[in-house]
């Protein structure tokens, strides 16, 4: 082979790897994004379905509650507009505590209950996630808006 | 008055900065000795104010003055010593003191261990370095001042955020923050060879010691952040893909990729424009870092507060040195030529795949990290991208990396026989094959990772074997004993051997623990027992057990494997109170070939407790790998050849100088 064939070749095979990475890199992403949305657009129906999303704010003061077998727990999020049942069953977090912030990621099921799979809440005190707080000034807004 | 001894000391060091900034590359571009020699005392004076305003500032927690705000929010009487000292830097102002502390410490350090360079490239990179550091300095002064006073004080501190009062944050910052600063000395190198025009094997031979032993801090630093977040945040995990992990692993993808290029351009002086490149990016990639974990954009519990002024100056600070550093670049890229041509199967070719893709996937991490801050940003909705993403394109780009590992050290530079490569490693890959495969099937877990991790380890280890063994024939001196020629192997192959055993075993470590980890969430009562993969765990009961500075519900539970007791775990649930924030303290049982991992949840009602019980199959070997590619590192930048180098350049340096 000529030595500019060569050198064709190389670039050619280097360039199709590098698609072919990009490639992958890119897909992988598509699947993997997970949506953020808050209470208030879960009933208004933004929420995907078949997918598993995030929903962040409250935790519900005196929502939280134990099943028989003391590992699943129940508890509802809410935006101070509205409010999404949620079961979990794990580990909570230290600082997950009622009407402190948390943020969820689970599916939404038929009977519009938030199956959870990871619970997340703030690092130290004086911190409220990003999303959490998000959610909750969406909702003030929302509702500043209607009063006017 | 010490706060302000520190302030003024500070203001000083910000001065000596900006002199050091200006003067020498002033000196450098006219040639003028005089000015050129301004930047090594202002150098040594900058780290002297600099680690006097860090004394002033350790004074403040040591002895609780709570009129200096930073201690009283971020320390307590009844905090112990240690988090009293460690808590200086476990804050946003005090971290940026010692990042500015730890670039001073470089810059004295190149000038004492670099004294070897032409007086003009020294000055041109104190020059950056000061220019840098002015940067940073003057960050840290206006808007992050340690040293403001809370008047009237404080009667008793907020102390340290609990999290942080373990001996893992004594050393993973500073660990870090070394890593990511060192990272500006190659970046310095970099831009003094563009400025002058200079880019040559002489300047790739300068810069290797050092950026490889920035990328030491850093592999340290990530291991033991890493080590940390395994035993702290006590759910198990030892990586998580969080943006914070992230901005400190892009750093070392590009770090590591910059070590390997800098080595073609030092033996064989090609890749030059890439590796400035590298060097360029690596450094705006720790800066990038810095601007994600000090702006607040970001949540996470490196991320202290939010202050948008201050994400503005950072992110303004890393504008402009990618802007400047790229238009120098382009300005200079031209005159470079490509150095000498090689085949498709060579050193060279090797290198070069192992460059692409650390950038692809370093690229793959950017995207993942700050696609949803962009989308945020812009009011486009808000997404997060979790571990899946992350971990759907890291293996799949890593194994050719890791492959090319293992061919690369056999390929000899420019040209090779690529029969005589297939002849030479086709044993060991096949073996290594057979064995992934026939070690999965031993240890019950047939799938594709499994198989496809431990075949790699498995070469990784094979190829070693092979490698040394290659080496210790091809010395010359055939006659004497195989001791004498191994002494005669120079450190920075050891290092290079080192560092790549060190990912064999970090890839055992990873897969085991990924293909056979179980746990086990359980309700407890005194004398109950549960069982997780062979061990039975036998639940003593809770006892109160109060800190210094906490108060603790602390659990004993028995581990036993069949008859044999093993050991005694007291996980922790506690409470801090200066911040009433609760925190669980896991315990584990350490073994070379598992943990056995215990954390406490809740207490119901009925006096049970939720225990998680976990049992992690060769954990440990993840950070044995690590710290074989550390101490890889260290090897490879002691290498005496870069010492014999300045010993031999002293002369002509001081007949320039004189």
């Amino acid at each position: 082979m000529k030595a500019r064939n060569k050198r064709l070749l190389l670039v050619g095979g280097g360039v199709a790897l590098l698609v072919a990475a990009v490639a992958l890199v890119l897909t992988a992403f598509q699947q993997n994004l997970v949506f953020f949305h808050t209470p208030s657009e879960v009933y208004e129906g933004k929420a995907p379905t078949g997918r598993a999303f995030r929903i962040g704010g409250m935790v519900e003061e005196g929502s939280i509650r134990r099943e028989a077998d003391g590992l699943t727990v129940s508890f509802a999020i809410t935006d101070t507009a509205k409010v999404i049942p949620v079961t979990y069953r794990g580990t909570l977090p230290d600082l997950f505590q009622e009407g402190k912030g948390a943020v969820v990621q689970g599916m939404l099921d038929a009977g519009g209950h938030f199956r959870a799979t990871e619970v997340l809440a703030k690092h130290d005190e004086n911190y409220m996630p990003v999303e959490a707080q998000y959610a909750i000034d969406q909702a003030h807004k929302a509702a500043q808006t209607v009063q006017q | 008055m010490i706060a302000e001894l520190g302030h003024f000391a500070l203001i000083l060091a910000l001065v000596l900065a900006c002199v050091q900034a200006v003067v020498p590359l002033v000196g450098a571009q006219q040639n003028r000795y005089a000015l050129m020699a301004v930047g090594r005392p202002a150098a040594q004076a900058q780290l002297f104010f600099l680690l006097f305003a860090y004394g002033c500032l350790t004074w403040a927690f040591v002895t609780s003055d709570f009129t200096v705000r930073l201690a009283a929010v971020n320390s307590h009487t009844a905090t112990p010593l240690i988090y009293k000292i460690t808590g200086v830097w476990g804050n946003h102002e005090g971290s940026l003191l010692l990042w500015a502390a730890s670039l001073s410490l470089w810059t004295v350090a190149v000038t004492i261990f670099s004294r070897d360079l032409p007086e003009a490239f020294m000055a041109r990179v104190l020059g950056v370095l000061g220019a840098i550091s002015a940067g940073f300095v003057s960050f840290t002064l206006f808007t992050s001042n340690p040293f403001t006073r809370l008047l009237p004080a404080a009667a008793e501190g907020r102390d340290l955020n609990p999290l942080l009062q373990d001996p893992g944050m004594i050393i993973h910052p500073p660990l870090l923050y070394m890593g990511y600063v060192g990272f500006s000395v190659a970046f310095a190198f970099a831009i003094a060879a563009l400025l002058s025009g200079r880019l040559d094997a002489a300047w790739a031979r300068w810069s290797r010691p050092w950026t490889t032993a920035a990328w030491v801090f850093l592999t340290a630093g990530i291991a033991v952040g890493s080590g940390w977040a395994y035993y702290e945040l006590g759910w198990g995990g030892w990586w998580f893909w969080d943006p914070v992990e992230n901005a400190s692993f892009m750093p070392w993808l590009l770090g590591t990729a910059l070590i390997h290029s800098l080595a073609v351009t030092e033996k064989r002086g090609a890749f030059r424009n890439w590796t400035v490149l590298l060097a360029i990016s690596a450094f705006s990639m720790s800066l990038l870092g810095t601007f994600l974990v000090r702006s607040g954009v970001i949540t996470s519990v490196h991320a202290f507060a939010t202050d948008p002024a201050r994400g503005l100056y950072i992110l303004v600070l890393l504008v402009l040195v990618i802007g400047i550093s790229l238009t120098l670049f382009a300005w200079r890229a031209p005159r470079l030529t490509g150095g000498g041509s090689f085949a498709l199967m060579s050193r060279e070719s090797t290198l070069l795949g192992n460059n692409v893709l650390f950038a692809v996937v370093t690229g793959a991490v950017l995207l993942g990290t700050l696609y949803p801050l962009f989308l945020d940003a812009l009011n486009m909705g808000k997404i997060s991208v979790g571990p899946p993403y992350f971990e759907a394109v890291f293996v799949p780009l890593m194994v050719p990396v890791v492959v090319l590992m293992v061919i690369g050290p056999f390929v000899r530079w420019k040209n090779d026989d690529s029969a005589r490569i297939v002849r030479r490693l086709a044993p060991g890959a096949i073996v290594s094959v057979l064995l992934g495969v026939g070690l999965a099937v031993v240890v019950g877990n047939f799938t594709w990772r499994t198989v496809l991790g431990l075949a790699l380890a498995a070469w990784v280890l094979i190829g070693s074997v092979q490698l040394l063994r290659a080496r210790v024939a091809e010395r010359p001196g055939a006659a004497a004993g195989a001791g004498v020629r191994l002494r005669g192997i120079p450190a920075a192959w050891w290092g290079m051997w080192l560092a790549h055993l060190g990912v064999g075993v970090f890839i055992i470590g990873v897969t085991m623990v990924g293909s056979l980890e179980s746990e086990l969430d359980v309700r407890m009562k005194d004398g109950q027992t549960a069982r997780l993969a062979g061990y039975t765990f036998t639940f003593r009961g809770v006892v109160d057990a109060p800190g210094p500075n906490y108060l603790a519900a602390r659990a004993t539970i028995e581990v036993a494997r069949g008859e044999r007791q093993i050991a005694t775990l007291t996980p922790e649930k506690r409470l801090y109170l200066a911040q009433q924030m609760p925190m669980t303290e896991a315990s584990l049982d350490i073994g070379p070939f598992r943990d056995v991992y215990v954390s406490l949840g809740d207490e119901l009602e009925d006096g049970s407790w939720i225990v998680s019980l976990y049992h992690k199959p060769f954990i440990s070997w993840i950070w044995l790998g690590c710290t074989l590619m550390g101490v890889g590192g260290i090897c490879a930048a002691a290498d005496r050849r870069y010492r014999r180098l300045a010993e031999r350049r002293v002369p002509a340096a001081a007949t320039q100088s004189a």
